[in-house]
């Protein structure tokens, strides 16, 4: 009997720590060929590149990124995750000496919808750094997911990599997940990751109410405040607004 | 203008207003003294609609129309303004955008045009002079790392910029120096003082009503307006004390 011509991609399961939050089902309607699409981009030494994306139709969508820095490369990825359906952004990251890979993402949507970030980022030479800000803001029983993998080698010395996650539930039934996973190996390292999930501030709320803002706007801004964090660092007024707008509009509909 | 009858509330379980009676007329400053407990910030917040207050008995009309009929923010749209004893930290969004947004959502309610940011700008300013508050601030985000006296003149400044019909000023005398005092009385002063305006002014103090003198004052304890006088009284208060007056009620 000969061999299987190609092994099949095997499909992922809720038992891979990476897929644990995923939406399975809604992976099979995607088709199974989505998993072996990797958009490669590879940068070389001192080279910069920003990507901005808006992701969000009413069907699943799955982007898969692989990077690979050169020696003091910058690489950078903005996204709005404002899908309808089971959208997840995956990106791989190997950083050489000295490079920066900067990642701010927003989750945000109700309906039934898993929508989630999943990074790995391998600081594989010194003097490296990452910084990821993830905000999710969720209502109905949409769920909002970041899964941060951070992998220091052993020589990679003077790694500063940071991870940071807030969720925001307007509405019981709606969830936010946070799973940062760090493997260290070197010992002249700074890894810091945070993670908070919570409700908008009442008093806040009121006081807004009581100064002429109806409960939609004081909401609005309030959203507009929690998810500007993860596009601080762009530095592309134009793109920040676009990135901005696109999430406020998901937010239209919103349980109050 | 505004006309308080009868009014019973409640924090949770726990009866805090129990048939309080009163009536502030046009162009009137109100002093509202009273002990510890008594029922005064419940009072503040319950005509501001502040959720987990509820009124179980009593009612109250302001500018022709019954307040609880209307929600929290078209309370404010209405031309009630509510200056809080602690006002709120709100991270992430400046004044200039918190304000405008405030007076410009009143404005739609009201049917009135939104005003331009240069207009708005323009607004501000004036009022922030007024309370001598740098523009700078107003730049920065909501009360965050503003101390306890810039809070109270910001609350001022919004006060000028939304030029309520009416104010019910919680404390608004609370954690101010004597220069911030006397900045903040004035400012009451120029922004509420009109024949077709009204202030219910909260506080424990006598040293505030030197500078803002109120027509009248009302003593507030176990829920219910138990004496109302002249200024005279609040003086009579300072001197003796909320016992000895209550007693010779």
């Amino acid at each position: 009997m000969p061999e299987a011509q190609t092994l099949p991609t095997r499909r992922p399961s809720k038992r891979d720590e990476a897929w644990r939050y995923a939406d399975i089902p809604a992976l099979e309607r995607l088709g199974v060929d989505a998993l072996d699409t990797w958009q490669e981009i590879t940068l070389a030494a001192g080279e910069t590149r920003r990507l901005t994306m808006v992701i969000g139709s009413n069907a699943p969508e799955l982007h898969r990124i692989r990077l690979t820095l050169g020696e003091g490369a910058r690489a950078e990825i903005f996204a709005s995750n404002i899908g309808g359906d089971y959208t997840r952004v995956e990106v791989e990251v190997t950083l050489a000496k000295g490079a920066h890979f900067e990642f701010g993402g927003v989750t945000i949507g109700g309906g039934e919808a898993v929508r989630e970030f999943v990074t790995k980022t391998v600081h594989a030479e010194p003097e490296a750094t990452s910084n990821q800000t993830v905000r999710s803001v969720h209502w109905g029983t949409g769920t909002g997911n970041f899964l941060g993998e951070i992998k220091v080698v052993k020589d990679a010395q003077k790694t500063d990599a940071a991870q940071d996650f807030k969720g925001l539930l307007l509405e019981a039934g709606a969830s936010a997940n946070a799973a940062p996973q760090l493997e260290i190996f070197a010992d002249d390292v700074k890894c810091a990751h945070g993670a908070t999930v919570g409700q908008l501030d009442e008093g806040a709320r009121f006081y807004m109410a009581a100064r002429g803002l109806s409960p939609e706007t004081a909401q609005r801004l309030l959203v507009q405040a929690f998810i500007g964090d993860a596009f601080v660092e762009l530095d592309d007024e134009a793109e920040r607004e676009k990135l901005l707008d696109a999430a406020l509009a998901a937010l239209e509909g919103a349980a109050l | 203008m505004l006309s308080i009858n009868n009014l019973h509330a409640s924090v949770g379980d726990k009866p805090i207003l129990k048939g309080l009676t009163l009536e502030v007329a046009e162009g009137e400053v109100h002093a509202i003294m009273g002990p510890n407990g008594a029922g005064k910030s419940t009072l503040a917040n319950v005509l501001g609609g502040k959720p987990g207050y509820e009124v179980t008995q009593g009612s109250v009309a302001f500018a022709g129309q019954d307040l609880f009929d209307l929600d929290p923010h078209e309370r404010a749209a209405t031309g009630l303004f509510l200056g809080f004893q602690y006002p709120v930290e709100i991270p992430g969004v400046s004044n200039v955008q918190f304000l405008r947004e405030a007076l410009n959502s009143q404005r739609k309610f009201r049917e009135e045009e939104p005003l331009s940011g240069g207009d708005f700008l323009k607004l501000a300013k004036e009022k922030a002079g007024l309370l001598k508050m740098d523009m700078e601030m107003l730049k920065r985000q909501v009360n965050v790392g503003f101390s306890g006296g810039e809070k109270k003149r910001a609350e001022m400044v919004q006060m000028g910029i939304l030029d309520p019909k009416f104010a019910v000023l919680d404390e608004t005398d609370s954690g101010l120096d004597i220069d911030a005092l006397r900045v903040v009385g004035e400012g009451i002063n120029s922004i509420m003082r009109a024949s077709d305006k009204g202030v219910l002014l909260i506080t424990h103090y006598q040293r505030l009503l030197d500078v803002v003198k109120p027509d009248r004052v009302s003593v507030l304890a176990g829920g219910r307006i138990v004496q109302t006088g002249g200024p005279e009284l609040a003086l009579r208060l300072e001197e003796e004390g909320y016992d000895a007056v209550m007693a010779d009620a």
